[in-house]
Protein backbone atom coordinates (compact mmCIF):
# COMPACT_ATOMS: atom_id res chain seq x y z
CA UNK A 1 0.00 0.00 0.00
CA UNK A 2 1.30 3.11 -0.94
CA UNK A 3 0.90 6.89 1.30
CA UNK A 4 -0.17 9.90 0.41
CA UNK A 5 1.41 13.31 1.60
CA UNK A 6 -0.29 16.34 1.14
CA UNK A 7 1.94 19.63 0.16
CA UNK A 8 1.49 22.43 2.51
CA UNK A 9 2.66 25.24 0.42
CA UNK A 10 1.74 28.66 -0.85
CA UNK A 11 1.38 27.97 -4.91
CA UNK A 12 5.21 29.28 -5.33
CA UNK A 13 7.42 27.41 -2.66
CA UNK A 14 6.93 24.37 -0.73
CA UNK A 15 6.61 25.24 2.93
CA UNK A 16 9.35 23.10 4.32
CA UNK A 17 7.50 21.56 7.21
CA UNK A 18 6.25 19.06 3.98
CA UNK A 19 9.89 17.86 3.88
CA UNK A 20 9.66 17.00 7.83
CA UNK A 21 6.33 15.37 7.22
CA UNK A 22 8.11 13.19 4.68
CA UNK A 23 10.21 11.76 7.02
CA UNK A 24 7.36 11.18 9.31
CA UNK A 25 5.63 9.05 6.18
CA UNK A 26 8.97 7.21 5.72
CA UNK A 27 8.64 6.06 8.60
CA UNK A 28 5.37 4.75 7.86
CA UNK A 29 5.97 2.97 3.93
CA UNK A 30 8.10 3.11 1.15
CA UNK A 31 5.80 4.12 -1.57
CA UNK A 32 5.06 7.65 -1.17
CA UNK A 33 3.06 9.67 -3.49
CA UNK A 34 2.87 13.85 -2.82
CA UNK A 35 -0.53 15.68 -3.76
CA UNK A 36 0.32 19.67 -4.77
CA UNK A 37 -3.13 20.98 -4.93
CA UNK A 38 -3.17 24.84 -5.91
CA UNK A 39 -3.43 27.30 -8.59
CA UNK A 40 -0.46 27.82 -10.93
CA UNK A 41 1.99 25.78 -8.87
CA UNK A 42 3.71 23.98 -10.87
CA UNK A 43 7.08 24.83 -9.44
CA UNK A 44 6.02 23.61 -6.54
CA UNK A 45 4.98 19.79 -7.95
CA UNK A 46 8.82 20.10 -9.67
CA UNK A 47 10.44 20.92 -5.94
CA UNK A 48 8.09 18.21 -4.65
CA UNK A 49 9.51 15.92 -7.10
CA UNK A 50 13.47 16.34 -6.45
CA UNK A 51 12.72 15.05 -2.63
CA UNK A 52 14.25 11.94 -1.39
CA UNK A 53 11.90 9.14 -1.08
CA UNK A 54 8.91 10.41 -3.18
CA UNK A 55 7.86 8.18 -5.78
CA UNK A 56 5.08 10.30 -7.84
CA UNK A 57 4.02 13.57 -7.48
CA UNK A 58 0.28 14.34 -8.02
CA UNK A 59 -0.23 17.91 -9.40
CA UNK A 60 -3.86 19.62 -9.14
CA UNK A 61 -3.70 22.60 -10.39
CA UNK A 62 -7.07 24.50 -10.87
CA UNK A 63 -8.10 27.52 -9.07
CA UNK A 64 -10.61 25.87 -6.90
CA UNK A 65 -7.40 24.87 -5.01
CA UNK A 66 -5.59 28.54 -5.29
CA UNK A 67 -6.35 29.54 -1.32
CA UNK A 68 -6.35 25.61 -0.35
CA UNK A 69 -10.09 26.08 1.16
CA UNK A 70 -10.60 22.90 3.47
CA UNK A 71 -14.29 21.98 1.15
CA UNK A 72 -12.40 21.81 -2.04
CA UNK A 73 -8.98 20.18 -0.75
CA UNK A 74 -10.75 17.64 1.54
CA UNK A 75 -13.01 16.64 -1.43
CA UNK A 76 -10.18 16.04 -4.03
CA UNK A 77 -8.27 14.09 -1.42
CA UNK A 78 -10.69 12.26 -0.54
CA UNK A 79 -11.39 10.99 -4.05
CA UNK A 80 -7.77 10.02 -4.61
CA UNK A 81 -7.50 8.74 -1.08
CA UNK A 82 -9.28 5.56 -1.11
CA UNK A 83 -6.01 3.56 -2.29
CA UNK A 84 -3.51 4.85 0.15
CA UNK A 85 -3.04 2.89 3.55
CA UNK A 86 -2.05 6.62 4.99
CA UNK A 87 -2.80 10.06 4.18
CA UNK A 88 -0.53 12.52 5.95
CA UNK A 89 0.00 16.03 6.39
CA UNK A 90 1.93 18.68 8.04
CA UNK A 91 -0.31 20.10 11.14
CA UNK A 92 -0.10 23.23 9.91
CA UNK A 93 -3.07 25.53 10.00
CA UNK A 94 -3.68 23.94 6.35
CA UNK A 95 -3.82 20.96 7.05
CA UNK A 96 -5.41 21.01 10.64
CA UNK A 97 -8.33 22.92 8.65
CA UNK A 98 -8.85 20.48 5.91
CA UNK A 99 -7.68 16.71 7.60
CA UNK A 100 -10.12 16.00 9.62
CA UNK A 101 -12.63 16.17 7.00
CA UNK A 102 -10.91 13.50 5.10
CA UNK A 103 -11.28 11.68 8.03
CA UNK A 104 -14.82 11.85 8.53
CA UNK A 105 -15.43 11.62 4.84
CA UNK A 106 -13.82 8.30 5.17
CA UNK A 107 -15.74 7.56 8.04
CA UNK A 108 -12.68 7.06 10.02
CA UNK A 109 -10.70 8.98 13.29
CA UNK A 110 -7.92 10.78 12.40
CA UNK A 111 -4.51 10.85 14.41
CA UNK A 112 -3.79 14.39 14.96
CA UNK A 113 -0.14 16.15 15.60
CA UNK A 114 1.80 13.04 15.86
CA UNK A 115 5.93 13.60 17.09
CA UNK A 116 6.96 10.21 16.48
CA UNK A 117 6.01 6.67 14.61
CA UNK A 118 6.43 3.78 16.42
CA UNK A 119 5.26 1.62 13.45
CA UNK A 120 2.91 2.03 10.73
CA UNK A 121 -0.30 2.03 12.87
CA UNK A 122 1.43 3.53 16.51
CA UNK A 123 2.22 6.95 16.75
CA UNK A 124 3.00 9.18 19.84
CA UNK A 125 1.41 12.04 20.33
CA UNK A 126 1.19 15.58 22.69
CA UNK A 127 -2.18 15.99 24.68
CA UNK A 128 -2.33 18.11 27.79
CA UNK A 129 -0.31 20.78 26.09
CA UNK A 130 2.67 18.70 26.00
CA UNK A 131 2.27 17.92 29.82
CA UNK A 132 1.57 14.36 28.71
CA UNK A 133 2.94 12.04 25.61
CA UNK A 134 0.17 9.88 24.71
CA UNK A 135 1.12 6.26 22.51
CA UNK A 136 -2.35 5.88 20.31
CA UNK A 137 -2.51 2.74 17.95
CA UNK A 138 -4.70 3.49 14.96
CA UNK A 139 -6.96 0.54 13.35
CA UNK A 140 -8.70 2.49 10.87
CA UNK A 141 -7.99 0.78 7.23
CA UNK A 142 -6.94 4.07 6.05
CA UNK A 143 -4.94 6.27 8.66
CA UNK A 144 -5.57 9.90 8.51
CA UNK A 145 -2.53 11.88 9.62
CA UNK A 146 -1.25 14.97 10.88
CA UNK A 147 2.41 15.43 11.98
CA UNK A 148 4.41 18.17 14.07
CA UNK A 149 6.93 18.86 12.10
CA UNK A 150 9.63 19.88 14.28
CA UNK A 151 9.34 16.97 15.61
CA UNK A 152 11.20 15.77 12.71
CA UNK A 153 14.25 15.85 10.47
CA UNK A 154 13.58 17.15 6.92
CA UNK A 155 14.61 14.73 3.82
CA UNK A 156 16.79 16.06 1.62
CA UNK A 157 15.23 18.61 -1.06
CA UNK A 158 17.41 17.06 -3.84
CA UNK A 159 18.48 14.12 -5.21
CA UNK A 160 14.72 12.62 -6.15
CA UNK A 161 13.44 12.12 -9.18
CA UNK A 162 9.38 11.37 -9.14
CA UNK A 163 7.32 11.82 -11.92
CA UNK A 164 4.65 14.40 -11.94
CA UNK A 165 0.69 13.53 -13.08
CA UNK A 166 -1.60 15.96 -13.38
CA UNK A 167 -4.91 15.00 -12.02
CA UNK A 168 -7.94 17.19 -13.41
CA UNK A 169 -10.65 16.47 -10.93
CA UNK A 170 -12.17 19.86 -9.62
CA UNK A 171 -14.40 20.05 -6.54
CA UNK A 172 -15.99 23.74 -6.25
CA UNK A 173 -17.78 24.57 -3.33
CA UNK A 174 -20.32 27.11 -4.22
CA UNK A 175 -20.52 28.05 -0.13
CA UNK A 176 -17.27 29.38 0.62
CA UNK A 177 -15.77 32.57 -1.07
CA UNK A 178 -12.21 33.79 -0.05
CA UNK A 179 -12.39 37.51 0.67
CA UNK A 180 -9.03 38.73 1.07
CA UNK A 181 -5.88 37.58 3.41
CA UNK A 182 -3.41 39.82 4.87
CA UNK A 183 -0.02 37.94 5.15
CA UNK A 184 2.55 39.31 7.38
CA UNK A 185 5.36 40.60 5.31
CA UNK A 186 8.39 39.82 6.97
CA UNK A 187 11.96 39.77 5.43
CA UNK A 188 12.65 37.46 8.31
CA UNK A 189 12.57 33.59 8.22
CA UNK A 190 9.35 32.06 8.80
CA UNK A 191 8.88 31.60 12.81
CA UNK A 192 8.16 27.82 12.29
CA UNK A 193 10.88 27.29 10.20
CA UNK A 194 13.56 29.29 11.34
CA UNK A 195 16.89 28.09 13.06
CA UNK A 196 17.30 30.76 15.63
CA UNK A 197 14.46 32.58 17.06
CA UNK A 198 14.03 35.28 19.38
CA UNK A 199 10.96 36.00 21.73
CA UNK A 200 9.74 38.34 23.67
CA UNK A 201 7.35 38.76 26.77
CA UNK A 202 5.70 41.12 28.89
CA UNK A 203 8.94 42.12 29.84
CA UNK A 204 9.18 44.07 26.48
CA UNK A 205 6.73 46.44 28.46
CA UNK A 206 5.51 47.90 25.08
CA UNK A 207 5.14 46.93 21.29
CA UNK A 208 8.12 49.92 20.13
CA UNK A 209 10.38 48.07 22.49
CA UNK A 210 10.45 45.09 20.25
CA UNK A 211 12.64 47.17 17.87
CA UNK A 212 15.27 45.84 20.58
CA UNK A 213 14.80 42.59 19.46
CA UNK A 214 14.33 42.73 15.58
CA UNK A 215 18.54 44.32 16.02
CA UNK A 216 19.26 41.67 17.53
CA UNK A 217 17.52 39.32 15.31
CA UNK A 218 18.80 40.77 12.23
CA UNK A 219 22.49 39.96 13.27
CA UNK A 220 21.45 36.35 14.01
CA UNK A 221 19.16 36.19 11.23
CA UNK A 222 16.49 35.13 13.76
CA UNK A 223 12.59 34.94 13.77
CA UNK A 224 11.21 37.09 16.01
CA UNK A 225 8.33 35.56 18.12
CA UNK A 226 6.38 36.58 21.34
CA UNK A 227 4.74 34.86 24.33
CA UNK A 228 1.00 34.75 24.62
CA UNK A 229 1.27 37.30 27.16
CA UNK A 230 2.71 40.08 25.02
CA UNK A 231 0.17 39.73 22.65
CA UNK A 232 -2.72 39.54 24.98
CA UNK A 233 -1.44 43.09 26.22
CA UNK A 234 -1.24 43.91 22.39
CA UNK A 235 2.61 44.47 21.76
CA UNK A 236 2.32 42.39 18.74
CA UNK A 237 0.14 40.44 16.53
CA UNK A 238 -1.28 37.11 17.75
CA UNK A 239 0.54 35.25 14.23
CA UNK A 240 4.13 35.61 16.39
CA UNK A 241 2.96 33.93 19.03
CA UNK A 242 4.81 31.16 20.41
CA UNK A 243 3.12 28.89 22.41
CA UNK A 244 0.80 25.85 23.04
CA UNK A 245 -1.99 28.68 21.52
CA UNK A 246 0.33 30.02 18.95
CA UNK A 247 3.32 28.34 16.65
CA UNK A 248 5.09 25.48 18.28
CA UNK A 249 8.50 25.89 16.92
CA UNK A 250 12.11 23.68 17.92
CA UNK A 251 14.67 26.16 16.57
CA UNK A 252 18.42 25.65 17.13
CA UNK A 253 18.75 28.67 19.41
CA UNK A 254 15.65 29.68 21.11
CA UNK A 255 16.02 32.97 22.99
CA UNK A 256 13.56 34.14 25.83
CA UNK A 257 13.46 37.72 27.07
CA UNK A 258 11.45 39.11 29.21
CA UNK A 259 9.49 35.77 29.15
CA UNK A 260 8.65 34.20 32.85
CA UNK A 261 7.61 30.76 31.22
CA UNK A 262 4.21 29.81 31.26
CA UNK A 263 3.67 26.41 31.02
CA UNK A 264 1.83 27.52 28.18
CA UNK A 265 4.55 29.48 26.32
CA UNK A 266 7.09 26.33 26.82
CA UNK A 267 4.60 24.02 25.78
CA UNK A 268 5.01 25.88 22.39
CA UNK A 269 9.36 25.83 22.77
CA UNK A 270 10.42 23.41 24.96
CA UNK A 271 12.25 21.24 22.15
CA UNK A 272 14.32 23.89 20.79
CA UNK A 273 17.84 22.47 20.56
CA UNK A 274 19.31 25.14 23.19
CA UNK A 275 17.40 27.58 25.54
CA UNK A 276 18.96 31.10 26.14
CA UNK A 277 16.68 33.22 28.96
CA UNK A 278 17.47 37.00 29.75
CA UNK A 279 14.99 37.79 32.68
CA UNK A 280 15.29 40.14 35.59
CA UNK A 281 14.00 37.99 38.11
CA UNK A 282 16.46 35.30 38.51
CA UNK A 283 12.91 33.11 39.66
CA UNK A 284 11.27 32.75 36.70
CA UNK A 285 10.49 29.50 35.18
CA UNK A 286 11.97 30.02 32.26
CA UNK A 287 14.86 29.50 33.91
CA UNK A 288 14.24 26.06 34.78
CA UNK A 289 14.42 24.72 31.02
CA UNK A 290 16.88 27.01 29.95
CA UNK A 291 20.68 26.08 28.90
CA UNK A 292 21.57 29.36 29.16
CA UNK A 293 20.17 32.32 31.79
CA UNK A 294 21.09 35.61 32.24
CA UNK A 295 19.73 37.23 34.71
CA UNK A 296 19.40 40.95 33.43
CA UNK A 297 17.56 43.72 32.99
CA UNK A 298 16.58 43.22 29.15
CA UNK A 299 16.89 46.61 28.44
CA UNK A 300 20.65 47.03 29.32
CA UNK A 301 21.30 42.89 27.93
CA UNK A 302 19.89 43.63 24.46
CA UNK A 303 21.75 46.43 23.75
CA UNK A 304 25.17 45.11 24.80
CA UNK A 305 23.78 41.35 22.80
CA UNK A 306 23.50 43.44 19.74
CA UNK A 307 26.86 44.77 20.23
CA UNK A 308 28.60 41.56 21.02
CA UNK A 309 27.31 39.97 17.83
CA UNK A 310 28.65 42.77 15.71
CA UNK B 1 -31.52 32.80 13.83
CA UNK B 2 -30.61 29.65 15.95
CA UNK B 3 -26.87 29.58 17.38
CA UNK B 4 -26.09 25.77 18.55
CA UNK B 5 -23.40 26.06 20.49
CA UNK B 6 -20.45 22.55 21.70
CA UNK B 7 -19.16 22.55 24.70
CA UNK B 8 -16.78 20.43 26.52
CA UNK B 9 -15.92 19.55 30.53
CA UNK B 10 -12.22 19.37 30.71
CA UNK B 11 -9.22 19.86 33.34
CA UNK B 12 -8.94 23.57 34.23
CA UNK B 13 -5.96 24.95 32.64
CA UNK B 14 -4.32 26.11 35.53
CA UNK B 15 -3.98 22.46 36.77
CA UNK B 16 -1.15 20.65 36.59
CA UNK B 17 -1.45 17.74 34.87
CA UNK B 18 0.07 14.68 36.29
CA UNK B 19 0.44 10.92 34.62
CA UNK B 20 -0.62 8.13 36.59
CA UNK B 21 2.11 5.98 38.22
CA UNK B 22 0.54 2.82 35.68
CA UNK B 23 1.05 5.36 32.33
CA UNK B 24 -2.84 4.37 31.71
CA UNK B 25 -3.90 7.70 31.34
CA UNK B 26 -3.33 11.37 33.06
CA UNK B 27 -4.81 11.58 36.43
CA UNK B 28 -8.36 13.19 36.86
CA UNK B 29 -9.10 12.04 40.40
CA UNK B 30 -10.26 15.26 42.38
CA UNK B 31 -8.54 17.46 39.83
CA UNK B 32 -10.74 21.06 39.50
CA UNK B 33 -12.42 20.84 36.10
CA UNK B 34 -14.29 23.64 33.61
CA UNK B 35 -15.26 24.62 30.70
CA UNK B 36 -12.86 24.25 27.84
CA UNK B 37 -11.19 28.12 27.48
CA UNK B 38 -11.83 27.70 23.23
CA UNK B 39 -15.66 26.38 23.53
CA UNK B 40 -16.17 29.48 26.70
CA UNK B 41 -15.04 31.91 23.78
CA UNK B 42 -17.61 30.39 21.41
CA UNK B 43 -20.13 30.42 24.22
CA UNK B 44 -19.37 34.34 24.29
CA UNK B 45 -19.46 34.84 20.57
CA UNK B 46 -23.22 33.44 20.75
CA UNK B 47 -24.47 35.34 23.50
CA UNK B 48 -22.87 38.74 22.13
CA UNK B 49 -24.82 37.99 18.45
CA UNK B 50 -27.99 37.32 20.47
CA UNK B 51 -27.75 41.12 22.74
CA UNK B 52 -26.85 42.09 18.84
CA UNK B 53 -30.54 41.09 18.14
CA UNK B 54 -28.55 38.52 15.29
CA UNK B 55 -29.93 35.43 16.97
CA UNK B 56 -32.96 34.76 18.68
CA UNK B 57 -31.62 31.66 20.90
CA UNK B 58 -28.74 30.10 21.58
CA UNK B 59 -28.42 26.38 22.34
CA UNK B 60 -25.70 24.72 23.78
CA UNK B 61 -24.78 21.14 24.07
CA UNK B 62 -22.45 19.35 25.67
CA UNK B 63 -21.38 15.19 25.25
CA UNK B 64 -20.02 13.41 28.56
CA UNK B 65 -20.81 11.99 31.90
CA UNK B 66 -23.90 13.77 34.23
CA UNK B 67 -21.02 16.31 35.43
CA UNK B 68 -20.97 17.93 32.48
CA UNK B 69 -24.18 19.84 33.17
CA UNK B 70 -21.64 21.45 35.26
CA UNK B 71 -20.42 23.44 32.38
CA UNK B 72 -24.06 23.06 30.49
CA UNK B 73 -24.81 25.02 33.52
CA UNK B 74 -21.86 27.37 33.09
CA UNK B 75 -22.65 28.32 29.58
CA UNK B 76 -26.54 29.21 30.69
CA UNK B 77 -25.24 31.14 33.20
CA UNK B 78 -22.94 33.03 30.59
CA UNK B 79 -26.12 33.90 28.80
CA UNK B 80 -27.04 30.69 26.67
CA UNK B 81 -30.89 30.07 26.64
CA UNK B 82 -31.33 25.69 27.16
CA UNK B 83 -29.08 23.19 26.99
CA UNK B 84 -28.83 19.52 25.61
CA UNK B 85 -26.56 16.88 27.93
CA UNK B 86 -25.51 14.07 25.80
CA UNK B 87 -24.93 11.58 28.46
CA UNK B 88 -22.30 8.72 27.87
CA UNK B 89 -19.59 7.46 29.94
CA UNK B 90 -17.23 6.73 27.41
CA UNK B 91 -14.75 9.02 26.05
CA UNK B 92 -16.20 9.10 22.91
CA UNK B 93 -13.77 10.11 19.98
CA UNK B 94 -14.11 13.38 17.56
CA UNK B 95 -15.34 11.45 14.96
CA UNK B 96 -18.09 9.94 17.60
CA UNK B 97 -18.62 13.41 18.77
CA UNK B 98 -18.95 15.10 15.11
CA UNK B 99 -21.99 12.34 14.41
CA UNK B 100 -23.79 13.33 17.90
CA UNK B 101 -23.35 16.85 16.96
CA UNK B 102 -24.64 15.95 13.44
CA UNK B 103 -27.77 13.95 14.53
CA UNK B 104 -28.22 17.29 16.81
CA UNK B 105 -27.69 19.89 14.18
CA UNK B 106 -30.62 17.90 11.96
CA UNK B 107 -32.87 18.12 15.01
CA UNK B 108 -32.57 21.61 16.12
CA UNK B 109 -31.47 23.07 12.13
CA UNK B 110 -29.11 26.31 13.00
CA UNK B 111 -28.01 28.78 11.28
CA UNK B 112 -24.85 28.83 12.67
CA UNK B 113 -22.51 26.20 14.89
CA UNK B 114 -19.95 28.01 17.11
CA UNK B 115 -17.33 25.57 18.44
CA UNK B 116 -14.16 25.78 20.44
CA UNK B 117 -11.32 24.62 17.98
CA UNK B 118 -9.80 22.16 20.01
CA UNK B 119 -10.12 20.74 23.62
CA UNK B 120 -7.02 21.29 26.04
CA UNK B 121 -7.02 18.05 27.28
CA UNK B 122 -6.97 15.85 23.83
CA UNK B 123 -5.72 18.71 21.89
CA UNK B 124 -7.04 16.79 18.54
CA UNK B 125 -8.65 20.21 16.71
CA UNK B 126 -11.02 17.64 14.75
CA UNK B 127 -14.39 18.03 15.84
CA UNK B 128 -15.55 21.53 13.77
CA UNK B 129 -14.30 20.83 10.66
CA UNK B 130 -15.84 16.49 11.02
CA UNK B 131 -18.99 18.40 12.00
CA UNK B 132 -18.69 20.69 8.50
CA UNK B 133 -18.41 18.24 6.32
CA UNK B 134 -20.84 15.61 7.81
CA UNK B 135 -23.54 18.07 7.80
CA UNK B 136 -22.42 19.94 4.41
CA UNK B 137 -21.69 23.09 5.44
CA UNK B 138 -19.15 25.45 5.14
CA UNK B 139 -16.45 26.09 7.92
CA UNK B 140 -14.67 28.86 9.12
CA UNK B 141 -12.06 27.49 11.76
CA UNK B 142 -9.65 29.69 14.20
CA UNK B 143 -11.40 32.68 14.00
CA UNK B 144 -10.92 35.75 14.87
CA UNK B 145 -13.65 37.67 13.51
CA UNK B 146 -17.53 36.67 13.33
CA UNK B 147 -19.33 39.22 10.91
CA UNK B 148 -23.14 37.71 10.18
CA UNK B 149 -24.65 39.51 6.81
CA UNK B 150 -28.00 38.55 5.64
CA UNK B 151 -27.30 35.13 4.81
CA UNK B 152 -23.52 34.90 4.88
CA UNK B 153 -21.14 35.21 7.84
CA UNK B 154 -17.63 36.49 7.34
CA UNK B 155 -15.05 34.80 9.37
CA UNK B 156 -11.33 36.13 9.63
CA UNK B 157 -9.39 33.21 10.29
CA UNK B 158 -5.81 33.16 12.36
CA UNK B 159 -3.37 31.12 9.75
CA UNK B 160 0.32 30.63 9.94
CA UNK B 161 0.99 33.27 7.52
CA UNK B 162 -1.39 36.47 8.71
CA UNK B 163 -5.24 36.58 8.63
CA UNK B 164 -7.79 34.56 5.88
CA UNK B 165 -11.13 36.20 5.50
CA UNK B 166 -13.75 33.71 4.27
CA UNK B 167 -17.43 34.20 3.51
CA UNK B 168 -19.26 31.74 4.29
CA UNK B 169 -23.32 30.81 3.29
CA UNK B 170 -25.57 30.18 5.69
CA UNK B 171 -26.37 27.60 7.86
CA UNK B 172 -22.72 27.60 8.71
CA UNK B 173 -19.74 25.99 11.13
CA UNK B 174 -17.48 28.34 13.26
CA UNK B 175 -14.62 27.67 15.04
CA UNK B 176 -12.85 29.87 17.53
CA UNK B 177 -9.56 31.19 18.12
CA UNK B 178 -8.06 33.21 21.76
CA UNK B 179 -8.74 36.36 20.31
CA UNK B 180 -12.26 36.08 18.76
CA UNK B 181 -13.35 37.45 22.41
CA UNK B 182 -12.65 37.89 26.37
CA UNK B 183 -15.72 35.97 27.81
CA UNK B 184 -17.71 37.50 30.88
CA UNK B 185 -17.71 36.45 34.29
CA UNK B 186 -20.88 34.80 35.03
CA UNK B 187 -23.46 37.00 37.55
CA UNK B 188 -24.50 35.49 40.57
CA UNK B 189 -28.10 36.48 39.39
CA UNK B 190 -27.09 34.62 36.47
CA UNK B 191 -25.99 31.59 38.18
CA UNK B 192 -29.09 31.28 39.88
CA UNK B 193 -31.37 31.99 36.99
CA UNK B 194 -29.47 29.62 34.84
CA UNK B 195 -30.63 26.81 37.33
CA UNK B 196 -33.85 27.37 35.85
CA UNK B 197 -33.33 27.51 32.00
CA UNK B 198 -34.40 23.91 30.37
CA UNK B 199 -31.34 21.11 29.85
CA UNK B 200 -32.31 18.16 28.37
CA UNK B 201 -30.71 14.64 28.53
CA UNK B 202 -30.35 12.26 25.79
CA UNK B 203 -27.91 9.13 24.99
CA UNK B 204 -25.96 8.75 21.74
CA UNK B 205 -27.98 5.82 21.64
CA UNK B 206 -31.03 7.96 21.38
CA UNK B 207 -29.18 9.22 18.20
CA UNK B 208 -28.24 6.58 17.03
CA UNK B 209 -24.34 6.92 17.35
CA UNK B 210 -21.87 4.43 18.18
CA UNK B 211 -19.39 5.75 20.58
CA UNK B 212 -16.49 3.24 20.02
CA UNK B 213 -13.02 4.30 18.78
CA UNK B 214 -10.75 2.46 16.75
CA UNK B 215 -8.04 4.58 18.23
CA UNK B 216 -6.96 3.23 21.25
CA UNK B 217 -4.22 4.59 23.72
CA UNK B 218 -1.49 2.23 24.61
CA UNK B 219 0.34 4.44 27.46
CA UNK B 220 0.71 7.95 28.46
CA UNK B 221 4.19 9.37 29.72
CA UNK B 222 5.42 12.52 31.10
CA UNK B 223 7.27 14.23 28.34
CA UNK B 224 11.62 14.31 28.95
CA UNK B 225 12.12 16.57 31.22
CA UNK B 226 14.43 19.48 30.26
CA UNK B 227 16.96 20.39 33.27
CA UNK B 228 18.30 24.09 34.26
CA UNK B 229 21.27 24.46 32.75
CA UNK B 230 23.76 27.09 33.89
CA UNK B 231 22.90 31.26 35.03
CA UNK B 232 25.95 33.08 32.89
CA UNK B 233 27.16 36.34 34.81
CA UNK B 234 26.70 38.82 31.54
CA UNK B 235 26.63 38.84 27.85
CA UNK B 236 30.12 38.40 26.97
CA UNK B 237 30.29 34.76 28.81
CA UNK B 238 26.98 34.38 27.27
CA UNK B 239 27.96 34.66 23.54
CA UNK B 240 31.24 33.05 24.25
CA UNK B 241 29.24 29.89 25.43
CA UNK B 242 26.76 30.24 22.80
CA UNK B 243 29.67 30.40 20.55
CA UNK B 244 32.25 27.61 21.96
CA UNK B 245 29.87 25.32 23.92
CA UNK B 246 27.09 25.20 22.50
CA UNK B 247 28.55 25.67 19.01
CA UNK B 248 24.86 27.54 17.71
CA UNK B 249 26.79 30.85 17.04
Amino acid sequence: MSILVVADHDNKALNPATLKTLTAAQAMGDDIHVLVAGENCADVANEVAKAAGVSKVLLADNAAYGHQLAENLSALVVSLGKSYSHIVASATTTGKNFMPRVAVLLDVAQVSDIIAVESADTFKRPIYAGNAIATVKCDEAIKVITVRSTAFDAVAAEGGSATVESIDDVFASDKVTFVGEQVAASERPDLSAARVVISGGRGMQNGENFALLEKVADKLGAAIGASRAAVDAGFVPNDMQVGQTGKIVAPELYIAVGISGAIQHLAGMKDSKVIVAINKDEEAPIFSVADYGLVADLFEALPELEKALS
Amino acid sequence: MKILVAVKRVIDYNVKVRVKADQSDVDLSNVKMALNPFCEIAVEEAVRLKEQGTAEEVVVVSIGPKSCQEQIRTALALGADRGIHVETDEMPDSLAVAKILNKLVAEEAPQLVILGKQSIDSDNNQTGQMLAALSDMPQGTFASEVKVDGDKVEVTREVDGGLQTLALSLPAIVTTDLRLNTPRYASLPNIMKAKRKPLDVKTPADLGVETGSKISVLKVESPAERSAGIKVADVAELVEKLKNEAKVL
